[in-house]
């Protein structure tokens, strides 16, 4: 398909790496902040092209793996009564809960349905007047001008049998907290493309000298991700610390404004928690008080409810790029996709689930990595 | 709402986020959103810069360090 095969190209990708290969005089951390550059990076095996001195990081990228347990564990008891139909993007249904999962409610009983997008579940409102209709609404700034819509079309249309858990979390106060913890190893970041799309990359230049790390705004394809570790590396080699667009095929500087509108309109900046990360302060969206009555969490009576995370998974250091995923002595035994312990195993965006798909029957690969 | 060829697959998604998208455009989509026009004239420049870079390469002659063995996949 054009504007993909022609970023999978080897040749090309080569002459990148070659590049990279020359620039590069000593070891250097870089964060992919994106599940999906993780992705691409481990299936494409981008990593093992660049010198072995330098260390791609994954990053916290992955909106159903930073989903907090107890958004969860919410969604499990909204999903469980009986005259709601609970709507989720497919990826969620996997995820372990305390106790359960929702494809588990689902078995026994719970009108839980995959819809593609957050306007199928306005539409399900419309259909079924009698029936609660709940979505679940998580991501990043990539997935929030769909539910902003989706809500605004809801209150447009004057719908009062629809509401949102709404757990959407936002990429710079992320870059912050990483930045500002004494354990942290990263040098550079590929920020995400896609939400540079919506958003922009104005947010970015005061991370960049504060911390002084170079921040590029990175694609998805694999040529895309050496150009994106190009820059930041010629960056770093020469002392500098801005903030660049490698995206500039799909990313403007002030992002999607129409989008950015409806946002603003729809949403709230709040305190956000993390899974296996903690509360990030300014770190996520709510909704606006001019929207709270399709706030699920108020209409179900769950604001309140507070649940602590587990020990045994260790998908906080992973998503903080402290450990590799082959690195928790649960990986590829106690926790796998079919039985996950977090739900960095269970999404097509968590680091565990990419390097347990491309990687397992190749352990020696996994280790060149670390 | 317009209709978006995936690759061969037509799916609706809402354009309301690109206003300025035309028939035969390409966008990125997510979750039922176009989100950003793709800009040809962008896309291209990559490979500019790569032929650039070898052509740089044939006249610095063999400076460089041996390529990675590994080919990509």
């Amino acid at each position: 398909m054009k504007y993909l095969d022609e970023y999978r190209d080897g040749g090309q990708a080569q002459q990148l790496a070659l590049e990279i290969h020359r620039l590069t005089t000593r070891p250097w951390n870089i964060m992919e902040v994106c599940g999906g550059q993780t992705h691409a990076i481990v299936k494409f095996g981008i990593d093992e092209l660049l010198p072995k001195f330098i260390t791609l990081i994954h990053g916290p990228g992955c909106p159903v793996c930073v989903t907090p347990l107890e958004m969860i564990d919410k969604a499990l008891e909204i999903a469980a009564r009986p005259n709601v139909i609970f709507s989720s993007f497919g990826d969620m249904l996997r995820v372990p809960g305390s106790t359960t999962d929702l494809l588990s409610v689902k078995a026994t009983g719970g009108d839980v349905r995959i819809v593609y997008s957050p306007l199928d579940a306005v539409k399900l409102a419309e259909q079924n007047p009698a029936k609660e209709i709940v979505f679940f609404g998580i991501g990043f700034e990539t997935t929030a001008p769909a539910t902003a819509m989706a809500v605004y079309q809801a209150a447009q249309k004057g719908l009062k049998n629809f509401s949102m858990l709404i757990s959407h979390v936002l990429v710079p106060p992320a870059i912050e907290a990483l930045m500002s913890s004494p354990k942290c190893k990263v040098q550079g970041f590929l920020a995400a493309g896609h939400v540079c799309a919506v958003m922009g990359y104005t947010e970015y230049p005061p991370l960049a000298a504060k911390y002084h790390v170079p921040i590029v705004v990175t694609g998805f394809e694999p040529l895309d991700i050496l150009q994106g570790v190009l820059m930041v590396v010629q960056q770093l080699e020469s002392g500098r610390a801005e903030v660049e667009n490698q995206y500039t095929r799909a990313v403007h500087r002030e992002g999607n404004q129409p989008a950015q509108e409806i946002m603003r309109k729809v949403f709230k900046v709040v305190a956000r928690k993390w899974r296996g990360v903690g509360e990030i302060p300014q770190s996520g969206l709510g909704l606006n008080d001019a929207y709270a009555a399709f706030d699920a969490e108020k209409k179900f009576g769950l604001a309140d409810h507070h649940v602590d995370e587990p020990a045994e998974c260790l998908s906080g250091l992973v998503l903080q790029g402290q450990i590799k995923p082959h690195e928790c002595p649960a990986f590829g035994t106690k926790c796998t996709p079919e039985h996950p312990l977090g739900a960095t195993m269970v999404s097509s965006e968590g680091a565990c689930a990419a390097y347990y798909r491309y990687r397992r029957q190749t352990p020696e690969a996994a280790v060149k990595t670390a | 709402m317009g209709k978006i060829n995936f690759g061969g697959i037509l799916k609706e998604a809402s354009l309301a986020y690109v206003p300025e998208v035309k028939v035969g455009d390409y966008v990125i989509v997510h979750v039922g959103f176009a989100l950003s026009r793709v800009d040809e004239e962008e896309a291209h420049k990559v490979f500019g810069y790569l032929k650039e870079m070898e052509e740089l390469a044939e006249l610095e002659d063999n400076e460089t360090k041996p390529p990675p063995h590994r080919d990509p996949p």
